[in-house]
Protein backbone atom coordinates (compact mmCIF):
# COMPACT_ATOMS: atom_id res chain seq x y z
CA UNK A 1 0.00 0.00 0.00
CA UNK A 2 0.84 3.52 -0.38
CA UNK A 3 2.73 5.15 2.24
CA UNK A 4 1.06 8.62 2.62
CA UNK A 5 2.48 11.08 4.56
CA UNK A 6 -0.67 12.23 5.61
CA UNK A 7 -1.89 8.94 7.33
CA UNK A 8 1.22 8.43 8.57
CA UNK A 9 1.46 11.61 10.39
CA UNK A 10 -2.17 11.14 11.02
CA UNK A 11 -1.71 7.95 13.12
CA UNK A 12 1.41 8.13 14.40
CA UNK A 13 0.70 11.49 15.75
CA UNK A 14 -2.87 10.68 17.10
CA UNK A 15 -2.01 7.95 18.07
CA UNK A 16 0.72 9.49 20.72
CA UNK A 17 -1.83 12.46 21.86
CA UNK A 18 -4.23 9.74 22.85
CA UNK A 19 -2.04 7.70 24.21
CA UNK A 20 -0.36 10.46 26.40
CA UNK A 21 -3.80 11.68 27.43
CA UNK A 22 -5.08 8.46 28.46
CA UNK A 23 -1.61 8.27 31.38
CA UNK A 24 -2.74 12.13 31.94
CA UNK A 25 -6.63 11.12 32.96
CA UNK A 26 -5.64 8.32 34.83
CA UNK A 27 -2.30 8.03 35.87
CA UNK A 28 -0.86 7.44 39.33
CA UNK A 29 0.68 10.97 39.71
CA UNK A 30 -2.31 13.70 39.99
CA UNK A 31 -1.56 16.06 37.04
CA UNK A 32 -2.54 20.11 38.50
CA UNK A 33 -1.14 23.55 37.51
CA UNK A 34 1.43 23.80 34.60
CA UNK A 35 2.13 20.63 34.83
CA UNK A 36 -1.10 19.90 33.81
CA UNK A 37 -1.41 22.74 31.17
CA UNK A 38 1.89 21.47 29.39
CA UNK A 39 0.34 18.00 29.50
CA UNK A 40 -2.62 17.97 28.17
CA UNK A 41 -1.94 20.92 25.71
CA UNK A 42 0.47 18.91 24.15
CA UNK A 43 -1.57 15.45 24.49
CA UNK A 44 -4.40 17.77 22.59
CA UNK A 45 -2.30 19.57 20.17
CA UNK A 46 -0.82 15.55 19.19
CA UNK A 47 -4.46 14.11 18.79
CA UNK A 48 -5.80 17.24 17.25
CA UNK A 49 -2.99 17.51 14.72
CA UNK A 50 -3.17 13.68 13.80
CA UNK A 51 -6.30 14.47 12.97
CA UNK A 52 -6.01 17.37 11.13
CA UNK A 53 -3.08 15.36 8.97
CA UNK A 54 -5.64 12.83 7.84
CA UNK A 55 -7.92 15.87 6.32
CA UNK A 56 -4.71 16.21 4.03
CA UNK A 57 -5.46 12.70 2.73
CA UNK A 58 -9.40 13.97 1.38
CA UNK A 59 -9.51 14.63 -2.15
CA UNK A 60 -12.50 17.30 -0.79
CA UNK A 61 -11.56 18.10 2.55
CA UNK A 62 -14.07 20.45 2.61
CA UNK A 63 -16.90 17.79 2.99
CA UNK A 64 -14.84 16.47 6.10
CA UNK A 65 -18.08 16.73 8.47
CA UNK A 66 -20.11 14.07 5.91
CA UNK A 67 -18.06 11.45 7.33
CA UNK A 68 -20.19 11.79 10.81
CA UNK A 69 -23.27 10.34 9.32
CA UNK A 70 -22.35 6.35 8.24
CA UNK A 71 -21.28 5.52 12.34
CA UNK A 72 -23.51 2.84 11.85
CA UNK A 73 -21.63 0.93 9.92
CA UNK A 74 -18.12 2.47 9.20
CA UNK A 75 -15.35 2.29 11.07
CA UNK A 76 -13.87 5.53 9.80
CA UNK A 77 -16.66 7.18 10.46
CA UNK A 78 -16.61 6.09 14.29
CA UNK A 79 -13.33 6.73 14.36
CA UNK A 80 -14.25 10.09 14.08
CA UNK A 81 -17.16 10.77 16.62
CA UNK A 82 -14.71 8.71 18.99
CA UNK A 83 -12.22 10.92 18.57
CA UNK A 84 -13.93 14.47 18.99
CA UNK A 85 -16.09 12.55 21.94
CA UNK A 86 -12.54 11.74 23.36
CA UNK A 87 -10.54 15.31 22.86
CA UNK A 88 -14.25 16.62 24.57
CA UNK A 89 -14.04 14.39 27.24
CA UNK A 90 -10.44 14.85 27.95
CA UNK A 91 -10.74 18.70 27.29
CA UNK A 92 -12.93 19.19 30.00
CA UNK A 93 -11.27 16.82 32.37
CA UNK A 94 -8.22 19.12 31.48
CA UNK A 95 -9.82 22.00 32.27
CA UNK A 96 -11.00 21.03 35.50
CA UNK A 97 -7.36 20.19 36.51
CA UNK A 98 -5.81 23.71 34.90
CA UNK A 99 -8.19 25.64 36.24
CA UNK A 100 -9.67 24.45 39.12
CA UNK A 101 -7.22 21.93 40.20
CA UNK A 102 -9.07 19.12 40.85
CA UNK A 103 -9.52 15.60 39.86
CA UNK A 104 -13.25 14.05 38.50
CA UNK A 105 -12.29 10.67 38.59
CA UNK A 106 -15.26 9.41 36.61
CA UNK A 107 -14.32 12.11 34.04
CA UNK A 108 -10.71 11.03 33.70
CA UNK A 109 -11.49 7.27 33.64
CA UNK A 110 -14.20 8.18 30.71
CA UNK A 111 -11.58 10.01 28.99
CA UNK A 112 -8.80 7.47 29.42
CA UNK A 113 -11.75 4.66 27.79
CA UNK A 114 -12.85 6.75 25.07
CA UNK A 115 -8.85 7.05 24.23
CA UNK A 116 -8.41 3.23 24.42
CA UNK A 117 -11.79 2.92 22.31
CA UNK A 118 -10.55 5.70 19.48
CA UNK A 119 -7.23 4.05 19.11
CA UNK A 120 -9.02 0.72 18.59
CA UNK A 121 -11.20 2.56 16.16
CA UNK A 122 -8.38 3.99 14.11
CA UNK A 123 -6.60 0.64 14.06
CA UNK A 124 -10.00 -0.87 12.76
CA UNK A 125 -10.00 1.06 9.60
CA UNK A 126 -6.74 -0.88 8.25
CA UNK A 127 -7.81 -4.41 10.57
CA UNK A 128 -11.15 -4.64 9.28
CA UNK A 129 -10.16 -5.11 5.15
CA UNK A 130 -10.07 -8.62 4.36
CA UNK A 131 -8.29 -7.21 1.32
CA UNK A 132 -4.79 -6.57 2.88
CA UNK A 133 -4.22 -9.76 4.50
CA UNK A 134 -1.10 -8.21 6.55
CA UNK A 135 -3.63 -5.64 8.72
CA UNK A 136 -6.30 -8.05 8.90
CA UNK A 137 -5.52 -9.79 12.14
CA UNK A 138 -5.58 -8.78 15.45
CA UNK A 139 -1.52 -7.83 15.76
CA UNK A 140 -2.86 -4.41 14.22
CA UNK A 141 -4.83 -3.25 16.98
CA UNK A 142 -2.80 -4.87 19.62
CA UNK A 143 0.02 -2.50 17.74
CA UNK A 144 -2.03 0.70 17.56
CA UNK A 145 -2.54 0.46 21.32
CA UNK A 146 0.75 -0.27 22.71
CA UNK A 147 2.70 2.05 20.61
CA UNK A 148 0.24 4.71 21.77
CA UNK A 149 0.22 3.39 25.51
CA UNK A 150 4.32 3.82 25.45
CA UNK A 151 4.43 6.95 24.07
CA UNK A 152 2.04 7.76 26.48
CA UNK A 153 4.44 6.25 29.40
CA UNK A 154 7.36 7.69 27.77
CA UNK A 155 5.79 11.57 27.68
CA UNK A 156 4.50 10.96 31.36
CA UNK A 157 8.48 9.90 32.64
CA UNK A 158 6.94 6.61 34.21
CA UNK A 159 10.61 4.58 33.98
CA UNK A 160 9.09 1.33 34.93
CA UNK A 161 5.87 1.42 33.35
CA UNK A 162 7.65 2.62 30.03
CA UNK A 163 10.49 -0.19 29.55
CA UNK A 164 8.07 -2.79 30.29
CA UNK A 165 5.45 -1.62 27.98
CA UNK A 166 8.83 -1.00 25.09
CA UNK A 167 10.01 -4.85 25.88
CA UNK A 168 6.10 -5.96 25.30
CA UNK A 169 5.72 -3.97 22.50
CA UNK A 170 8.64 -5.04 20.79
CA UNK A 171 8.14 -8.67 20.97
CA UNK A 172 4.44 -8.19 19.78
CA UNK A 173 6.36 -6.07 17.06
CA UNK A 174 8.67 -9.07 15.94
CA UNK A 175 5.56 -11.49 16.15
CA UNK A 176 3.40 -9.24 14.21
CA UNK A 177 6.44 -8.85 11.18
CA UNK A 178 6.90 -12.82 11.04
CA UNK A 179 2.94 -13.89 10.86
CA UNK A 180 2.65 -10.61 8.73
CA UNK A 181 4.97 -11.98 6.15
CA UNK A 182 2.78 -15.39 5.76
CA UNK A 183 -1.03 -13.54 5.80
CA UNK A 184 -1.32 -13.26 2.04
CA UNK A 185 -0.16 -16.79 1.07
CA UNK A 186 -3.00 -17.98 3.91
CA UNK A 187 -5.31 -15.57 2.82
CA UNK A 188 -6.23 -18.27 0.00
CA UNK A 189 -6.43 -15.95 -2.75
CA UNK A 190 -3.89 -16.48 -5.79
CA UNK A 191 -4.07 -15.27 -8.98
CA UNK A 192 -5.83 -18.33 -9.83
CA UNK A 193 -8.89 -17.80 -7.79
CA UNK A 194 -8.38 -13.82 -8.83
CA UNK A 195 -8.80 -15.15 -12.75
CA UNK A 196 -10.69 -18.23 -11.98
CA UNK A 197 -8.22 -19.87 -14.38
CA UNK A 198 -6.93 -21.83 -12.27
CA UNK A 199 -8.44 -25.14 -13.74
CA UNK A 200 -6.39 -25.13 -16.93
CA UNK A 201 -2.72 -24.45 -15.40
CA UNK A 202 -0.64 -21.98 -13.80
CA UNK A 203 -1.80 -18.35 -14.42
CA UNK A 204 0.88 -15.66 -15.38
CA UNK A 205 0.23 -11.93 -15.74
CA UNK A 206 1.23 -11.54 -19.49
CA UNK A 207 0.41 -8.15 -19.80
CA UNK A 208 -1.50 -5.31 -17.36
CA UNK A 209 -4.35 -3.08 -19.10
CA UNK A 210 -2.18 0.03 -19.05
CA UNK A 211 1.51 0.25 -20.03
CA UNK A 212 1.85 3.50 -17.26
CA UNK A 213 0.54 3.46 -13.74
CA UNK A 214 -3.05 4.25 -12.53
CA UNK A 215 -4.02 4.79 -9.23
CA UNK A 216 -4.64 1.37 -8.47
CA UNK A 217 -0.73 0.54 -9.27
CA UNK A 218 0.65 3.66 -7.47
CA UNK A 219 -1.85 3.38 -4.16
CA UNK A 220 -2.35 -0.20 -3.68
CA UNK A 221 0.97 -1.80 -5.13
CA UNK A 222 3.77 0.01 -3.73
CA UNK A 223 6.19 -1.71 -4.44
CA UNK A 224 9.02 0.55 -4.32
CA UNK A 225 8.49 1.55 -1.05
CA UNK A 226 9.50 -1.80 0.52
CA UNK A 227 12.52 -2.08 -1.38
CA UNK A 228 14.43 -1.55 2.03
CA UNK A 229 12.59 -3.33 4.35
CA UNK A 230 14.49 -5.04 6.08
CA UNK A 231 16.85 -2.10 6.73
CA UNK A 232 14.04 0.10 7.98
CA UNK A 233 12.52 -2.87 10.28
CA UNK A 234 16.36 -3.03 11.74
CA UNK A 235 16.06 0.87 12.23
CA UNK A 236 12.60 0.76 13.44
CA UNK A 237 13.28 -1.75 16.19
CA UNK A 238 16.21 -0.01 17.54
CA UNK A 239 14.65 3.31 17.32
CA UNK A 240 11.20 2.60 18.97
CA UNK A 241 12.49 -0.32 21.26
CA UNK A 242 16.20 -0.90 21.70
CA UNK A 243 17.52 2.79 22.42
CA UNK A 244 14.64 3.91 24.44
CA UNK A 245 15.00 1.48 26.65
CA UNK A 246 18.66 1.65 27.00
CA UNK A 247 18.61 5.52 27.24
CA UNK A 248 15.72 5.07 30.50
CA UNK A 249 18.37 2.57 32.50
CA UNK A 250 20.19 5.20 32.77
CA UNK A 251 17.64 8.39 32.85
CA UNK A 252 17.77 8.47 37.51
CA UNK A 253 21.72 9.45 36.55
CA UNK A 254 20.96 11.77 33.80
CA UNK A 255 17.65 13.63 34.35
CA UNK A 256 15.43 15.09 31.69
CA UNK A 257 18.51 15.12 28.31
CA UNK A 258 17.79 11.41 28.70
CA UNK A 259 14.04 11.56 28.60
CA UNK A 260 14.03 14.13 25.85
CA UNK A 261 16.26 11.56 23.61
CA UNK A 262 14.15 8.05 24.58
CA UNK A 263 11.11 10.11 23.64
CA UNK A 264 12.70 11.84 20.13
CA UNK A 265 14.01 8.09 19.50
CA UNK A 266 10.95 6.37 20.18
CA UNK A 267 8.58 8.73 18.51
CA UNK A 268 11.24 8.56 15.53
CA UNK A 269 11.03 4.80 15.17
CA UNK A 270 7.14 5.02 15.62
CA UNK A 271 7.45 7.08 12.44
CA UNK A 272 9.64 4.31 10.65
CA UNK A 273 7.01 1.55 11.65
CA UNK A 274 3.75 3.39 10.42
CA UNK A 275 5.93 3.70 6.95
CA UNK A 276 6.74 -0.07 6.91
CA UNK A 277 3.29 -0.84 8.12
CA UNK A 278 1.73 1.04 4.81
CA UNK A 279 4.71 -0.12 2.39
CA UNK A 280 4.96 -3.89 3.58
CA UNK A 281 0.97 -3.74 3.08
CA UNK A 282 0.47 -6.41 -0.09
CA UNK A 283 -3.20 -5.87 -1.46
CA UNK A 284 -4.73 -8.72 -3.11
CA UNK A 285 -5.48 -6.59 -6.34
CA UNK A 286 -1.96 -7.53 -6.88
CA UNK A 287 -2.61 -10.71 -8.39
CA UNK A 288 -4.61 -9.30 -11.56
CA UNK A 289 -1.11 -7.32 -11.91
CA UNK A 290 1.22 -10.54 -11.15
CA UNK A 291 2.78 -8.33 -9.16
CA UNK A 292 2.70 -7.70 -4.43
CA UNK B 1 -30.03 28.08 -19.96
CA UNK B 2 -29.63 24.62 -18.22
CA UNK B 3 -27.62 22.29 -19.69
CA UNK B 4 -29.89 18.85 -20.58
CA UNK B 5 -27.98 15.94 -19.29
CA UNK B 6 -29.85 12.73 -17.43
CA UNK B 7 -29.81 11.74 -14.02
CA UNK B 8 -28.88 9.01 -12.43
CA UNK B 9 -32.31 7.03 -13.28
CA UNK B 10 -31.44 7.45 -16.74
CA UNK B 11 -34.07 10.23 -17.08
CA UNK B 12 -33.96 13.48 -18.78
CA UNK B 13 -34.17 16.44 -17.23
CA UNK B 14 -33.50 20.22 -17.61
CA UNK B 15 -31.30 20.38 -14.27
CA UNK B 16 -28.06 18.99 -12.93
CA UNK B 17 -27.94 15.11 -12.12
CA UNK B 18 -29.02 15.31 -8.08
CA UNK B 19 -28.20 11.88 -6.34
CA UNK B 20 -30.06 9.20 -7.01
CA UNK B 21 -32.91 8.55 -5.08
CA UNK B 22 -32.42 6.44 -2.20
CA UNK B 23 -34.47 3.83 -0.90
CA UNK B 24 -34.37 3.92 3.24
CA UNK B 25 -32.26 5.70 5.75
CA UNK B 26 -29.25 7.46 4.38
CA UNK B 27 -27.37 4.55 5.67
CA UNK B 28 -23.93 2.61 3.96
CA UNK B 29 -25.35 -0.31 5.02
CA UNK B 30 -26.74 -3.17 2.54
CA UNK B 31 -29.58 -3.62 1.44
CA UNK B 32 -31.15 -6.69 3.05
CA UNK B 33 -32.70 -7.67 -0.55
CA UNK B 34 -32.16 -6.43 -3.80
CA UNK B 35 -35.26 -7.02 -6.54
CA UNK B 36 -33.30 -7.39 -9.44
CA UNK B 37 -29.00 -8.45 -9.68
CA UNK B 38 -27.99 -6.45 -12.69
CA UNK B 39 -25.08 -7.85 -13.62
CA UNK B 40 -22.05 -8.50 -16.95
CA UNK B 41 -21.72 -11.91 -17.49
CA UNK B 42 -17.86 -11.97 -19.81
CA UNK B 43 -17.17 -14.85 -22.73
CA UNK B 44 -13.54 -15.60 -21.50
CA UNK B 45 -13.44 -17.99 -24.34
CA UNK B 46 -14.70 -15.09 -27.43
CA UNK B 47 -12.85 -11.91 -25.87
CA UNK B 48 -10.42 -11.11 -28.45
CA UNK B 49 -8.90 -8.26 -26.32
CA UNK B 50 -9.81 -5.53 -28.40
CA UNK B 51 -10.22 -2.89 -25.75
CA UNK B 52 -13.08 -1.44 -27.15
CA UNK B 53 -15.21 -2.09 -24.06
CA UNK B 54 -12.51 0.48 -22.27
CA UNK B 55 -13.01 2.88 -24.63
CA UNK B 56 -16.92 2.67 -25.19
CA UNK B 57 -16.96 2.84 -21.32
CA UNK B 58 -14.55 6.01 -20.84
CA UNK B 59 -16.65 8.37 -23.41
CA UNK B 60 -20.11 6.84 -22.43
CA UNK B 61 -19.00 8.07 -18.64
CA UNK B 62 -17.10 10.73 -19.65
CA UNK B 63 -19.80 12.67 -21.55
CA UNK B 64 -22.47 11.89 -19.19
CA UNK B 65 -23.32 11.16 -15.37
CA UNK B 66 -20.88 12.74 -12.74
CA UNK B 67 -17.58 14.04 -13.09
CA UNK B 68 -15.58 12.90 -16.27
CA UNK B 69 -12.95 10.75 -16.22
CA UNK B 70 -9.96 12.64 -16.17
CA UNK B 71 -6.74 12.13 -17.70
CA UNK B 72 -3.50 13.70 -16.53
CA UNK B 73 -0.16 14.28 -18.95
CA UNK B 74 -2.16 12.30 -21.95
CA UNK B 75 -0.05 13.57 -24.31
CA UNK B 76 3.26 13.38 -22.30
CA UNK B 77 5.88 11.12 -21.07
CA UNK B 78 3.61 9.69 -17.95
CA UNK B 79 -0.07 9.82 -19.22
CA UNK B 80 -2.37 8.72 -16.15
CA UNK B 81 -5.98 8.35 -16.32
CA UNK B 82 -9.56 7.23 -14.60
CA UNK B 83 -10.88 4.28 -16.14
CA UNK B 84 -14.11 1.86 -15.19
CA UNK B 85 -13.35 -0.96 -17.35
CA UNK B 86 -9.94 -2.84 -17.77
CA UNK B 87 -8.50 -5.59 -20.06
CA UNK B 88 -5.65 -7.74 -18.22
CA UNK B 89 -4.45 -10.60 -20.60
CA UNK B 90 -2.99 -13.80 -18.77
CA UNK B 91 -0.80 -16.31 -19.79
CA UNK B 92 -2.33 -19.88 -18.56
CA UNK B 93 0.69 -22.54 -18.59
CA UNK B 94 -1.19 -25.98 -18.43
CA UNK B 95 0.86 -28.98 -17.18
CA UNK B 96 3.34 -30.82 -19.36
CA UNK B 97 4.82 -29.93 -22.65
CA UNK B 98 1.17 -28.36 -23.88
CA UNK B 99 1.69 -24.71 -25.33
CA UNK B 100 0.44 -21.85 -22.84
CA UNK B 101 -2.77 -20.39 -23.60
CA UNK B 102 -3.74 -16.23 -23.26
CA UNK B 103 -6.79 -15.18 -22.18
CA UNK B 104 -8.35 -12.02 -22.16
CA UNK B 105 -9.70 -10.63 -18.98
CA UNK B 106 -12.03 -7.57 -19.03
CA UNK B 107 -12.30 -6.74 -15.29
CA UNK B 108 -14.83 -4.08 -14.07
CA UNK B 109 -17.24 -3.38 -10.86
CA UNK B 110 -18.70 -6.75 -10.34
CA UNK B 111 -21.50 -5.17 -8.10
CA UNK B 112 -21.05 -7.81 -5.40
CA UNK B 113 -24.14 -8.55 -2.81
CA UNK B 114 -21.95 -8.30 0.47
CA UNK B 115 -20.05 -5.11 -1.08
CA UNK B 116 -17.25 -3.89 1.78
CA UNK B 117 -16.68 -0.99 -1.01
CA UNK B 118 -20.24 0.50 0.74
CA UNK B 119 -20.00 -0.58 4.50
CA UNK B 120 -16.44 0.75 4.86
CA UNK B 121 -17.73 4.52 2.91
CA UNK B 122 -17.80 6.94 6.02
CA UNK B 123 -20.50 9.61 4.43
CA UNK B 124 -22.60 7.21 2.90
CA UNK B 125 -21.78 8.08 -1.12
CA UNK B 126 -21.55 4.50 -2.05
CA UNK B 127 -24.58 2.48 -1.77
CA UNK B 128 -25.87 -0.63 -3.13
CA UNK B 129 -29.58 -0.28 -4.83
CA UNK B 130 -32.34 -1.77 -3.39
CA UNK B 131 -34.03 -2.13 -6.64
CA UNK B 132 -31.24 -3.04 -8.83
CA UNK B 133 -28.55 -4.38 -6.87
CA UNK B 134 -26.17 -1.61 -8.85
CA UNK B 135 -23.47 -0.30 -6.84
CA UNK B 136 -22.87 3.55 -7.15
CA UNK B 137 -20.99 6.75 -5.40
CA UNK B 138 -23.14 9.74 -5.20
CA UNK B 139 -20.11 12.08 -6.15
CA UNK B 140 -21.59 14.97 -4.16
CA UNK B 141 -21.24 13.57 -0.59
CA UNK B 142 -17.87 11.58 -1.65
CA UNK B 143 -14.84 13.04 0.65
CA UNK B 144 -12.34 11.13 -1.57
CA UNK B 145 -10.95 9.20 1.25
CA UNK B 146 -9.93 6.13 -1.05
CA UNK B 147 -11.51 3.63 1.52
CA UNK B 148 -13.23 1.75 -0.30
CA UNK B 149 -11.05 1.65 -3.13
CA UNK B 150 -8.73 0.09 -0.45
CA UNK B 151 -11.81 -2.48 0.51
CA UNK B 152 -12.29 -3.92 -3.28
CA UNK B 153 -10.30 -6.78 -3.95
CA UNK B 154 -11.22 -6.25 -7.23
CA UNK B 155 -9.47 -3.04 -8.01
CA UNK B 156 -12.63 -1.98 -9.32
CA UNK B 157 -12.76 1.54 -8.14
CA UNK B 158 -10.28 4.43 -8.84
CA UNK B 159 -9.87 7.94 -7.32
CA UNK B 160 -10.18 10.50 -10.21
CA UNK B 161 -7.21 12.76 -8.86
CA UNK B 162 -8.80 15.59 -10.87
CA UNK B 163 -12.03 15.70 -9.80
CA UNK B 164 -10.93 14.29 -6.09
CA UNK B 165 -13.64 11.57 -6.29
CA UNK B 166 -14.03 8.09 -6.16
CA UNK B 167 -15.06 6.68 -9.34
CA UNK B 168 -16.56 3.27 -10.50
CA UNK B 169 -18.84 1.44 -13.39
CA UNK B 170 -22.16 2.46 -12.73
CA UNK B 171 -23.04 -0.27 -14.93
CA UNK B 172 -24.24 2.40 -17.56
CA UNK B 173 -27.34 3.52 -15.34
CA UNK B 174 -28.15 6.32 -17.20
CA UNK B 175 -28.07 4.20 -20.12
CA UNK B 176 -30.16 1.08 -19.34
CA UNK B 177 -33.10 2.88 -17.96
CA UNK B 178 -33.04 6.06 -20.69
CA UNK B 179 -36.11 5.85 -22.54
CA UNK B 180 -35.02 8.88 -24.81
CA UNK B 181 -31.82 5.93 -25.89
CA UNK B 182 -33.30 3.21 -28.85
CA UNK B 183 -34.23 0.05 -27.28
CA UNK B 184 -31.21 -1.68 -28.45
CA UNK B 185 -29.13 1.18 -26.94
CA UNK B 186 -30.74 -0.15 -23.61
CA UNK B 187 -27.77 -1.83 -22.19
CA UNK B 188 -24.04 -0.98 -20.89
CA UNK B 189 -21.66 0.89 -23.28
CA UNK B 190 -19.41 -2.22 -23.02
CA UNK B 191 -21.49 -4.53 -23.65
CA UNK B 192 -23.16 -2.45 -26.80
CA UNK B 193 -19.55 -2.21 -28.60
CA UNK B 194 -17.87 -5.73 -28.07
CA UNK B 195 -17.65 -6.54 -31.63
CA UNK B 196 -17.09 -10.32 -30.57
CA UNK B 197 -20.61 -10.42 -28.35
CA UNK B 198 -18.39 -11.23 -25.10
CA UNK B 199 -20.24 -9.28 -22.51
CA UNK B 200 -23.79 -9.88 -22.01
CA UNK B 201 -26.14 -7.96 -19.52
CA UNK B 202 -28.96 -9.03 -17.32
CA UNK B 203 -30.70 -9.95 -14.36
CA UNK B 204 -28.45 -12.46 -12.45
CA UNK B 205 -31.12 -13.07 -9.87
CA UNK B 206 -34.00 -14.55 -12.43
CA UNK B 207 -32.74 -18.00 -13.25
CA UNK B 208 -34.87 -17.65 -16.61
CA UNK B 209 -32.76 -15.11 -17.44
CA UNK B 210 -30.50 -15.38 -20.66
CA UNK B 211 -27.82 -14.49 -18.59
CA UNK B 212 -28.54 -16.64 -15.98
CA UNK B 213 -28.75 -20.00 -18.83
CA UNK B 214 -25.33 -18.75 -20.11
CA UNK B 215 -23.86 -18.95 -16.34
CA UNK B 216 -25.54 -22.12 -15.61
CA UNK B 217 -24.61 -23.95 -19.35
CA UNK B 218 -20.85 -22.52 -19.19
CA UNK B 219 -20.19 -22.98 -15.69
CA UNK B 220 -20.13 -19.20 -14.83
CA UNK B 221 -17.13 -18.56 -12.16
CA UNK B 222 -16.84 -15.53 -9.68
CA UNK B 223 -14.24 -13.95 -8.92
CA UNK B 224 -12.01 -14.38 -5.10
CA UNK B 225 -14.79 -16.02 -3.84
CA UNK B 226 -13.08 -16.90 -0.96
CA UNK B 227 -13.12 -13.18 -0.12
CA UNK B 228 -16.45 -13.30 0.54
CA UNK B 229 -17.65 -10.29 -1.53
CA UNK B 230 -20.40 -12.71 -3.43
CA UNK B 231 -19.67 -10.80 -7.07
CA UNK B 232 -22.85 -10.80 -8.85
CA UNK B 233 -20.77 -10.88 -12.39
CA UNK B 234 -19.57 -14.05 -13.64
CA UNK B 235 -16.87 -14.97 -16.01
CA UNK B 236 -17.44 -17.68 -18.92
CA UNK B 237 -14.25 -20.05 -18.46
CA UNK B 238 -12.76 -20.41 -21.89
CA UNK B 239 -13.36 -23.49 -23.85
CA UNK B 240 -10.94 -26.48 -23.88
CA UNK B 241 -9.05 -26.50 -27.27
CA UNK B 242 -9.64 -28.77 -30.02
CA UNK B 243 -6.75 -31.19 -30.40
CA UNK B 244 -5.25 -29.84 -33.81
CA UNK B 245 -3.77 -26.07 -32.96
CA UNK B 246 -3.91 -25.30 -36.06
CA UNK B 247 -6.92 -25.81 -38.46
CA UNK B 248 -5.26 -24.83 -41.40
CA UNK B 249 -2.22 -27.46 -41.71
CA UNK B 250 -3.83 -30.15 -42.81
CA UNK B 251 -5.22 -28.85 -46.35
CA UNK B 252 -1.15 -27.01 -46.65
CA UNK B 253 1.46 -28.26 -49.15
CA UNK B 254 4.06 -29.93 -47.16
CA UNK B 255 7.52 -27.52 -47.11
CA UNK B 256 9.90 -29.79 -48.73
CA UNK B 257 12.21 -31.44 -45.68
CA UNK B 258 14.50 -32.80 -48.52
CA UNK B 259 16.69 -30.64 -50.32
CA UNK B 260 15.90 -31.15 -54.88
CA UNK B 261 19.14 -30.22 -57.36
CA UNK B 262 21.93 -28.25 -56.74
CA UNK B 263 21.06 -28.05 -53.04
CA UNK B 264 20.96 -32.25 -53.13
CA UNK B 265 24.53 -31.89 -54.71
CA UNK B 266 25.71 -28.99 -52.16
CA UNK B 267 24.30 -30.67 -49.00
CA UNK B 268 25.65 -34.59 -49.61
CA UNK B 269 29.21 -32.90 -50.79
CA UNK B 270 29.12 -30.61 -47.00
CA UNK B 271 27.90 -33.91 -45.51
CA UNK B 272 30.74 -36.29 -46.74
CA UNK B 273 33.59 -33.84 -45.83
Amino acid sequence: MHPAKSIILFTTLSGLGFGFLAFLCVGPSPVTGWGAVAGFASGLALAGAGLMASAFHLGHPERALKAFTQWRSSWLSREGWLACATLAVTGANAAFAVFAGIRVPPLAWLGAVLCVITLTATSMIYAQLKTVPRWNHWTTTALFLLLAFCGGALLSAMTWTAVTLLAGTGLVQCYAWRIGDSRLRASGTTSATATGLGGSGAVRSFEPPHTGDSYLTREMIHVIARRHSRKLRRTAFLLSFLLPVALLSAASAYGQAIWAAAICAHVAGVFVLRWLFFAEAEHVVGFYYGRR
Amino acid sequence: MSEERPNHDGRWTDTAPGPAQRGSADVTDLPAFTERSLGLVIDLDTCVGCHACVVACKGWNTEHYGAPLADSDAYGANPVGSFLNRVHSFEVQPDGDAPARLVHFPKSCLHCEDAPCVTVCPTGASYKRSEDGIVLVNESDCIGCGLCAWACPYGAREMDLVEGVMKKCTLCVDRIYNENLPEEDREPACVRTCPTGARHFGDLSDPSSDVSKLVAERGGIELMPEQDTKPVNRYLPPRGKDGELDVLAPFLEPVAEEPKGFMAWLDSALERL
